[in-house]
């Protein structure tokens, strides 16, 4: 039972990581309806440029993640200018390619400049070095600061999308662009602000896993990437909620998997939950088939 | 009030249309009707933005807004209730109603017209909660209308407000059409149905693959044989 729950624990902080990551993959493929292959790597920089602030700098961890989750909302946003905006009306294959170009080209160039080498973080001062013990349940600082975090973004995120002029914008363009732009929404303004969120949310993911594993690299987006883009599936892709419960599971499954069995499979095990969700549920969780009124 | 001058439009290699010329007046409700694929839908969506032309000039209360983007044309007074309703599905009636006013400020002008807007349909005050797609199709059709006037247009195009609906919601919608138009705002009314149209338009013209064959006023048009042939099945 101490185990399960200690597992429980673990799953829900990396959870949360995933999380805030399928988040950006959702909300932008509710948008444009592309699956961004570069969100992992803004993902990556976000934990690059906590890395920086922390050492270079000196500065906090809470400094830290702002600057990181400022930085990533501008490479987000700029990525969808430069690379993504050109071709609103291209097909859909081609966005796709230009999306795993510009991943490829974001991974390498970081390669190029703070090299292929893992990386490790500042160890953890003072408050972030403490951890509480219930029986024992060991839960360290960094889980309830990962997990209180990620759910302060989630309200906040919440908030924007149904209270504010541009969430309504947002979910508008999502359902359909056209009739927003009868509306008077700017389109394109909308896509920049969608892109903007997500990245800033991947940002808060990347520092948050690199003072949480210590370790970052280059191509350390890649399979949190995969994993946070099944969860989105899994909750249903362009549904909010639906990510949020999608990167919870993904991270419970996974650790549940680690714990019990053999750590080998526990890819396989997410890999095997996607497959199975695309079968029964090819919306997702939260995905309705939809239906139209003529 | 508006003035389309000579536009030509293409998709790719089609000519959708070829160069049209019409105007509509101040107060006045205008149809356009003809066949389908005729390119009605085309011009309203020329109208309003979201589609360019390749040459041509569309003229709006003696303003060029050819190049002007949706947004402004919103700005300046042109609204569309769509063909096919396109509500926000997932969203309430009233947010649907709220994104009609999305350019506005003034607060206290929107309360206005929302009162208004339940006052034309009072099935949307009571439904103001529910998703807009759980509506039956004449509620939707209501809902596009609405949330149309909720920009407080001085011209309001309306792409086929009959599409799909038993002939006596039919008449209702076409009813408050008239009443909105004797409120004080200018109507483009695209329909096939052309006689409910024609009953109610002051002018009309009549398109035919791209272009205008035939205009006049709507009794004119009631009464011309080409047309009752065409499409008054008689
Ligand atoms: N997105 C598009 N891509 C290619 N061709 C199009 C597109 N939209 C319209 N067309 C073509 O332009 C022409 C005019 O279409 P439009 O929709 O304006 O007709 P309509 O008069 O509104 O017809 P309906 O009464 O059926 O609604 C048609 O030949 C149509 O096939
Ligand atoms: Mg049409």
């Amino acid at each position: 039972m101490e185990q399960l729950l200690q597992q429980a624990i673990n799953g829900i902080s990396l959870g949360s990581i995933y999380a805030l990551i399928a988040l950006g993959y959702t909300m932008v493929y509710g948008i444009i309806k592309l699956i961004n292959f570069a969100h992992s790597d803004v993902y990556m920089l976000g934990a690059y440029f906590g890395y920086v602030c922390m050492t270079s700098f000196k500065l906090d961890f809470l400094p830290s993640l702002l600057i990181s989750m400022i930085l990533c909302t501008l490479t987000g946003v700029i990525v969808e200018k430069v690379a993504y905006k050109p071709l609103r009306n291209a097909t859909r294959i081609a966005v796709l390619i230009t999306a795993i170009g510009v991943s490829l080209f974001i991974e390498y160039v970081t390669m190029a400049i703070a090299g292929a080498n893992v990386r490790s973080y500042p160890p953890q001062k003072g408050l972030f070095a403490q951890s509480v013990n219930l029986g024992n349940i060991n839960i360290t600082m960094q889980q309830i600061i990962i997990v209180s975090i990620t759910i302060i973004l989630m309200v906040l995120l919440q908030f924007i999308v149904k209270k504010t002029r541009i969430g309504k914008a947002m979910r508008a363009v999502s359902i359909d662009s056209d009739a927003a732009e009868l509306m008077g929404i700017n389109v394109n303004t909308t896509i920049s602000f969608t892109f903007a969120l997500g990245s800033a949310l991947a940002g808060a993911a990347g520092i948050m896993v690199g003072i949480y594993y210590n370790s970052i690299n280059p191509l350390m987006g890649m399979l949190p990437g995969l994993k946070a883009f099944v969860a989105a599936v899994f909750g249903g892709i362009g549904i909010i909620p639906g990510a949020m419960i999608g990167g919870y599971f993904i991270g419970i499954v996974e650790v549940l998997v680690s714990g019990y069995s053999n750590s080998m499979y526990r890819d396989g095990v997410v890999f095997a939950i996607l497959i199975l969700v695309l079968i029964l549920k090819p919306a997702g969780l939260l995905g309705k088939n939809t239906r139209e009124k003529v | 009030m508006l003035e389309i001058k000579d536009i030509n439009v293409h998709f790719g290699v089609i000519h959708a249309l070829k160069g049209i010329s019409f105007t509509v007046n101040e107060g006045e409700i205008v149809t356009l009707i003809g066949a389908n694929g005729a390119g009605k839908t085309t011009t309203l969506r020329t109208i309003s933005g979201l589609k360019k032309l390749t040459s041509g000039s569309i003229i709006f209360e003696g303003k060029d807004i050819t190049n002007a983007s949706a947004q402004d044309r919103v700005k300046l007074g042109i609204s569309q209730a769509p063909e096919g309703r396109r509500v926000f599905s997932s969203m309430t009636v009233l947010e649907n109603l709220e994104l009609g006013a999305f350019l506005r400020k003034d607060k206290k002008g929107i309360a206005d017209d929302l009162k208004m807007v339940y006052e034309h349909f009072p099935i949307l005050a009571d439904r103001r909660k529910q998703a807009a797609g759980t509506l039956s199709g004449g509620e939707q059709q209501m809902l596009a209308i609405g949330r149309a006037l909720m920009s407080r247009p001085r011209l309001l195009l309306l792409d086929e407000p009959s599409m799909g609906l038993a002939p006596l919601l039919v008449q209702e919608i076409f009813n408050i059409i008239k009443d909105i138009n004797k409120a004080g705002t200018t109507i483009l009314l695209v329909e096939q149905n052309a006689s409910m149209a024609l009953q109610i338009a002051n002018r009309a013209y009549v398109m035919e693959t791209g272009s205008i064959v035939l205009s006049g006023t709507g009794q004119e048009l009631m009464q011309s044989e080409d047309i009752k042939k065409a499409y008054l099945g008689g």
